[in-house]
This record gives C-alpha cells, structure tokens and sequence, in this order.
C-alpha cells in the first residue's frame, strides 16, 4: 500500500478494513486470498487491520467489517454485536452470514440437544440453533454466495472505496446461464434452482452441468410455486425439491412453509 | 435472384472454399432427457461437424451479432486524465453455414432498429456486415409459427439460400459474392424436373405446420384486452427469469453498466443483453418499479413484439421460431398466450 488514493484526480480515502469469521468453513475469506491477479491491487484499494487468516495484526479500529460465518454459539452474540459497534458498515459475507448457511441445515430438527449428543457425544460444547449475522444486529450490506465470487467482492469493495451504490443482480440465475449459452439442465434431466436463486455467480454450477442449490437465495421475484409445479413436471419429487431449497438457508422460510410437517421432524437417519 | 443446382457433394468443397474465414454452423449437442437430438450454433472447424438436417438450435444465432455481454468502450486513467478505446469487436467475416429461414428473417428485424433506424448501432452494424449467410431450408417443428407470422420463407437477408431435393440443393443466390463462389463448383441451371422437386418440397413442408397464431387485428385485439385478467394468468405462472428473451432471435434490450477496476486505472462500459421480463427492467433512479409484476412484465413483452413493432415498422418483431416457448419451464407459449388474450371471439 503507498501514496494516497484517487481517481481521476478525486482523492479516495482507503477505509479500513476487518475480516472476521463466526461459525463457518473460512472459504470465504480464502477466495479473496486466492486472488493473485489482483490481490495487489485489492490490498491497495484498503488498510486491513485485521485478517486471521492472512496476517498476525490486530486492530478494533476499522470503518468496515466483513464477518463470515453464522452464529452457533452465546460467545458469538457477543463478539459479533462488539464487531458492529466498531464498525461504521457492517457487511455479512457470504451465505453462513447471509442466512445461516450450511450450518442452519440442523435447525429442521425438534431436538437440538439430541442433534448435539448425535455430533459431539458426550464431549461438553455450547451450540445453539443457527442465526443468521441480521437477527442479531443491523447488517449494511450482503454479500450472497457459498463461496463468494471473488471477482464480486472486488467489484463491491472498488464500488465501496468510489462511494457508488452497490447493486445485486435481482434477476435469477437463468439470465447469465442462458448467457453461458448452456443448455437448460431440467430438459437433461437435473433439478435446478436457477430460476429462483438470485444471480450474480455467472451461473458458476450450471455452466459446469451441476444444478443449482441456491447458495445465493431467493432473486427478488423468485417464484417458488412454479418451481415447485416445475420440480413435479420433470420428475422430482418434493423431498428433491425442499433438499434443496433447504440447504443454504436463502430459502428456509419458504421451505419450512412449504412442509410444515418437515420442519422440527425427528430425523429418520439415512443407512450407509 | 438466380436460381442454380449442385449435388449434394459439392457442398463440402463450398465448405473448404469458405474455410478461411470462421464458420459457425448447426452442431449437434447430445439428446434431452427423453433422447430429442439437441443442437446449437457453433463455430465449426470442419465440413462433417455441421447437423444440417439440425431441427431447431436451443438458442437463437443471435449472439454472433447481439453478444450477451459486450465491451463498448475501455478508459485508461491516469492523474491528469482519461483517455477512451472503442473496439467494436470485429476482426473476420463470419459464414453463417446453415440458417433457417426464421432466424434470417430475425436478423432483418433487428436490422430495422440497429441498421436502419436514425441511429444506427455500429458494433452491431459491424458484425453484421461482415456476415456470409448460407440459408438452409428446414423441417418445420411442432412449436414452429413461422407461417403465422410470415417466415417461413425469406426474400433477402442472405447470400444464399438452398433447399434439399433429395441428391441435389437447389440455391438460390442473393449476392455477387455467392455467385463468384458457386462458379468454383459444379452447377446447373434448373431442370423441369428440378423446379418440381423443389415446389414438391415447399407443399410437403407446409403440411408438418401444426401451430398457429392468429395475428389478423392484433394490434387492436391486444389494445382492447389491455386489461384482460388473461396477462394476470400468465403473469402468475411466470418465473420472471428472462429466460425467453436470451432464448429469442429478436430481442435486443439492454443495460450497460460501468466497471471500474481495482487498480483504480481501468475502467470500462459494458453492454449486456436484458429482458422485459426481469423485475428491474423498468426500475428507475430513486427506486420505483413501472412494472413491478410479472404480469404486467410479461404482457408489456407480448406488446412490444405483436403491437409497438408492427405500428412503427408494419411487421411483427416475432418469427414464429417458437423457442421461447420451447424453453420456458412454465410453458408459457406465444400461441396459447395470443389464443387466451383474443378469447372467444
């Protein structure tokens, strides 16, 4: 990082800037170390003060927080509302943040204490039902995606840094699927959840011929009845259906609509 | 136009003559979950690769011309200034190997908003331009239109049109360019006979037409049932996911959205392709939605093609190609679409 920020000749102050992870993988924060091509310059466009995963430094003093991950634990509530009182804009990354993430797939089940014994045994560990970073504090901004797309965060935080508006994709995923030139895979004969799931991802699944779970969550006229009707039509029975709609969180709520009876349902445990 | 014959093996040495330039043709693209052959358009390297008894391509050829993403310019910024680089990304003619009639027909549409309008577009124009299209007449599906909207056939749009009569191609040639190449092989003019085969194939093409569209008082019809509770129907089956207009060979709305890179030195406007049926397409600054249902976005795209277009350009901006229909997962066609808006007449 040298000299002082600007474009087109307008000084830019360089924010800086947290990374933190609550209950997550840590892939994330990984996707933008990974970055070479541009790691150089992403560095220059902010001072961070704090990145466990990339550096020894600590500091509470930042404008913006990134916190991966979903909150799982007491101790959680704590740092993350500690975290927001720090930060001047607060920004969930990635799905675990956004809606819980992987992690909230326990939350369908009755007994979380049983849920707890089946996992640790008998080995003392303080875990919750899984939240998402909002039900607990004001989140500025979101950052959908398991992981997040790189190349997103890039174009955000550059956003961020000018002061424009950041803006989502809130059409789905069949917009920049059909732009990949794919053909649509429910007509090769895979469920899908592009046509509900926001955008944003260049359709990273499709394009690889896998179908899509919704990482991303809902776009912003998702409509979860056709799919549903759609799912039947090509074959796949309801429990396909919520499987998927279930896995990331984005769609929970619908998915526990859906099948009232689903949710908090003693598992039947799947042989291996 | 002049009308000419070759055998059929001729063509593989039309295909070497042209084989300097990129060829993008009909490839096929495995089978569907029922074993329906599935093709597209793709850039082709050799003769046998080509499907040219290809039924539909999934997507329309319009990508060659309408990229789905675009750069229109770049900008290199420097402390004093920027400076801007346009590129409209053309550097070799393309031959087109094997167009249906429909998609000509498309592209002659889109030139009469991108070509010939007050304001023609010029990274449109120059792909266009620089197009060689061999027409190939074809089996008509079962969500084929075409002859409701008026093309099935196509009078010009094209450097040369041919239609299988079984060992030969009748062609016809529509350029000086297609002339000069078909004098490099071995040609004859029409026989009786021929013309026979060929007005045999046209009557026997006709008859595998099933589905239609009454477009007689269209535009009127769907003035009178602007409000008709039909759109409200549709509107709720949509999935608002565009996937429509990516598929048609017509649509050509857009958005350009300005990228600046990390460096904080490069920047560029980037046009990508959108749909009418999108929530944000009618999303202003400040925030309010025109058209914040689907319903209301679905008809508004049903008006465009069968009522705007015809009242400034006396023609459909649909061509009956039926692959938006084919592709939506709600089945949301344009004959049953355009039969429930018209009602019991």
């Amino acid at each position: 990082m040298s000299g002082q920020l600007s474009y087109l000749g307008v000084p830019l102050t360089r924010p800086k800037v947290g990374f933190f992870e609550l209950s997550s993988c840590e892939g994330c924060q990984l996707q933008l170390l990974n970055n070479e091509a541009t790691l150089l310059d992403f560095l220059n466009l902010v001072e961070i003060v704090n990145f466990r995963e990339g550096m020894s430094e600590r500091s509470d003093t930042y404008d913006i927080a990134f916190v991966e991950g979903s909150v799982t634990r007491q101790d959680e509530i704590t740092r993350l509302t500690e975290i927001r009182k720090n930060a001047k804009i607060l920004v969930a990354l990635g799905s675990c943040a956004c809606f819980g993430g992987v992690n909230q797939l326990k939350n369908r089940f009755r007994d979380l204490e049983w849920v707890k014994k089946e996992v640790y045994g008998d080995f003392p560990i303080d875990t919750m039902e899984v939240h998402p970073l909002a039900d607990f504090v004001q989140v500025d901004l979101s950052i959908f995606g398991c992981p997040i797309k790189k190349e997103e965060v890039e174009r955000i935080v550059t956003d961020l840094v000018l002061g424009k508006a950041v803006h989502h994709p809130e059409y789905p995923v069949c917009v920049e699927c059909k732009a990949n030139q794919n053909i649509c895979l429910f007509e090769l004969g895979e469920p899908c959840l592009g046509p509900v799931t926001r955008a944003g991802c260049d359709a990273w699944c499709t394009s690889n011929r896998r179908g899509c779970w919704g990482c991303r969550g809902p776009a912003e006229a998702a409509n979860l009845k056709q799919l549903e009707e759609i799912m039947h039509t090509y074959g796949f029975n309801k429990e396909a259906v919520i499987d998927r709609l279930e896995c990331f969180g984005g769609f929970a709520s619908y998915a526990h609509t859906t099948l009232p009876q689903n949710k908090k349902t003693p598992i039947k445990r799947k042989k291996s | 136009m002049i009308f000419k014959v070759f055998k059929k093996e001729e063509l593989a040495r039309l295909h070497e003559l042209l084989a300097v330039n990129i060829i993008v043709g009909p490839v096929s693209k495995g089978n569907d979950r029922n074993g329906k052959p599935l093709y597209d358009f793709d850039v082709t390297y050799d003769f046998n690769e080509l499907a040219l008894d290809y039924t539909q391509t999934v997507h329309s050829p319009k990508r060659f011309v309408l990229p789905y993403h675009e750069t229109l310019s770049t900008f290199s910024i420097t402390r004093d200034g920027w400076k801007k680089h346009v590129d409209l990304n053309v550097y070799r003619p393309l031959v087109f190997f094997g167009m249906h009639a429909c998609d000509i027909n498309a592209l002659n549409k889109l030139d009469l908003v991108l070509a010939q309008s007050t304001y023609p577009n010029p990274y449109y124009m120059g792909k266009r331009k620089n197009l060689f299209i061999i027409g190939m007449g074809c089996n008509p599906e079962p969500q084929c239109f075409c002859r409701s909207m008026g093309t099935d056939s196509v009078l010009h749009g094209f450097d040369l049109f041919l239609t299988d009569l079984g060992g030969k191609y009748f062609a016809e040639i529509l350029s000086a360019t297609a002339f000069d190449l078909l004098t490099q092989l071995t040609c004859q003019d029409p026989s009786a006979k021929d013309l026979a085969l060929y007005k045999h194939a046209t009557k026997e093409k006709s008859k595998r037409y099933t589905a239609t569209v009454d477009t007689s008082d269209l535009t009127k019809i769907l003035d009178l049932e602007f409000e008709s509770t039909a759109w409200d129907a549709w509107g709720e089956k949509c999935l608002s996911c565009g996937t429509c207009a990516n598929v048609c060979p017509t649509c050509y709305c857009y958005g350009v959205d300005e990228h600046v890179d990390p460096d904080l030195k490069h920047a560029s406007k980037i046009k990508s392709l959108h749909s009418c049926n999108l929530i944000d397409f009618a999303k202003v600054a400040g925030g309010h939605n025109f058209r914040p249902t689907s319903a209301s976005r679905l008809k508004y795209r049903y008006y465009h093609k069968h009522r705007g277009f015809v009242e400034a350009f006396e023609e459909s901006l649909c061509v009956g190609c039926g692959r938006c229909g084919a592709a939506c997962l709600a089945d949301i066609t344009p004959p049953e679409v355009i039969a429930s808006v018209r009602g019991k007449e």
